[in-house]
């Protein structure tokens, strides 16, 4: 993938709270995520990860709380609206189409975001996942592998100035996490911002520059030193 | 022109997709035939009682075969949350009901128009000689079901017992179409046949105020 000109954008929460019915998956939780920092979310399952990660997709709406992007202050400029902000989102679900071929996923998304060139830009993805023999077979006769790289090159079609990551490497094999690791590794180097969840520690949870903890919904550790990073991601149930 | 080309590209998908599966046409046709039977077969309705309760029986035959279809909507976005890719990739959320509704307003026509000669034999009711006016009320019916149709669908696509709040939801709403289009396609199939105009205008009236009503509240049924 090379590298093409985006802003720098961080994410801050402010206050954000979320209810399902009466149980809380988000209690308060007030952020800041600065522009290029690549950010691990730890927390057993249930703690408020995924809530969080849709969130800031803004799939979710919280109540109350607010979530705003800003530009890095370097270049003068301050919030931003969501929607001139690339995101790229990779859920628990593959979120591509079982009846459409792997090409047909990405042709599709790249055709609704306006992506400039989107042939070119599906076969240099489909290369870089290591699908493109495979890009005219249907998305239903894949492997769990196979689609969630498939979801990882939909996340990437934009370019995302912001990569929403939930625990990305399902499904995966070593090859596969490999590729991911130098990809994101390349995308936080670039100054994209990274935001994932994670279980426990691994090649990919080793990019963090910084790691949180939630715990029933509240943000419980944060931290950027070196030993604290790893007890975060260490932690039992995390 | 950026709602228009993203649900140009949606319908695209959508009839890429059903062309492969061919789950909604099939299902469709087969139930619509399958009641087009058994009515024939348990009344043996005459001549005048065709004309009497064919066109009803015609249109209620559509809106169950249509809340069948339009259960599969949405449903089929759940499977792997493609609903959340769509919603992170459209600039405007009206582009996907827009070709939800376009595509279950073809499926829907298509079905129905393929139905017709069938129930023309099985009620032995005269067709050819009014086809283009049934065209037309086949279109506006079809459309005026397909539009709360695919709203309702994004609603209980989200529910609990989701199988049976689409109907219960649906088919009230839908009692003024059911109505009129009946109406007007009964005034078809007379042995004088006469264009029953405002019937046409109420069905227009209702497609217009649900696609208006779409237009401006459709962006809150997608979200979680």
């Amino acid at each position: 993938m090379t590298a093409a000109a985006f802003s720098p954008t961080g994410i801050r929460f402010e206050n954000v709270e979320k209810r399902y019915g009466s149980l809380y998956a988000l209690r308060r939780v007030s952020l800041e995520i600065a522009a290029g920092e690549c950010v691990a979310l730890a927390g057993r399952n249930g703690s408020g990860k995924t809530t969080l990660l849709r969130i800031a997709a803004r799939l979710v709406r919280p109540a109350p709380g607010e979530v705003i992007f800003f530009r890095s202050r370097e270049n003068g400029r301050g919030d931003v609206e969501a929607k001139h902000v690339p995101t790229g989102f990779v859920a628990h679900a593959t979120m591509v189409y079982d009846e459409l071929t792997a090409e047909e996923n990405l042709m599709l998304f790249s055709r609704l975001q306006g992506i400039a060139a989107p042939g070119e830009r599906v076969a240099s993805l489909l290369g870089e996942v290591g699908l493109s023999d495979r890009r005219n077979s249907l998305v239903r006769t894949f492997s769990r592998g196979m689609r969630q790289r498939v979801a990882i090159a939909r996340a990437l079609l934009n370019r995302p100035a912001v990569l929403l990551l939930d625990e990305p490497g399902t499904g995966l094999d070593p090859e596969g996490i490999s590729w991911l690791a130098s990809t994101l590794s390349r995308m936080r180097d670039e100054g994209r911002t990274i935001l994932m969840s994670v279980h426990g520690e691994s090649k990919i949870s080793a990019l963090a520059t910084r790691a949180i903890r939630l715990d029933a919904g509240a943000v419980v550790a944060d931290t950027t030193m070196g030993a604290n990073l790893h007890s975060i991601l260490t932690f039992a149930g995390a | 022109m950026a709602l228009l080309s993203n649900a140009a590209i949606l319908l695209e998908k959508e009839l890429r997709t059903e062309y492969r599966s061919r789950e909604l046409l099939t299902t469709t046709v087969v139930f619509i035939l399958l009641v087009f039977m058994l009515f024939s077969i348990t009344f043996h309705p005459t001549g005048s009682e065709s004309q009497q309760f064919g066109p009803g029986l015609l249109w209620m035959a559509f809106l169950f075969a249509a809340s069948l279809m339009l259960q599969a909507c949405f449903l089929r976005e759940q499977t792997n949350d493609t609903l959340s890719a769509l919603r992170l990739t459209v600039s405007d959320p009206f582009a996907i009901f827009f070709a939800k509704l376009a595509a279950s307003t073809l499926f829907l026509l298509l079905t129905e128009l393929f139905m017709l000669p069938f129930f023309a034999g099985f009620f032995n009711v005269r067709i050819l000689r009014v086809l283009p006016q049934l065209f037309v009320v086949f279109f506006l019916g079809s459309l005026g079901i397909a539009i709360p149709g695919t709203a309702f669908s994004a609603i209980s696509a989200q529910a609990r017992m989701r199988e049976l709040m689409l109907p219960l939801l649906l088919l009230p709403v839908l009692t003024p179409v059911l109505i009129a289009s009946t109406e007007v396609t009964a005034g078809l199939l007379n042995s004088e046949p006469a264009m029953n105009y405002a019937g046409l205008g109420l069905i227009i009236a209702f497609d217009v105020v649900f696609l208006t009503a779409l237009w401006l509240f459709g962006e809150y049924l997608l979200e979680e």
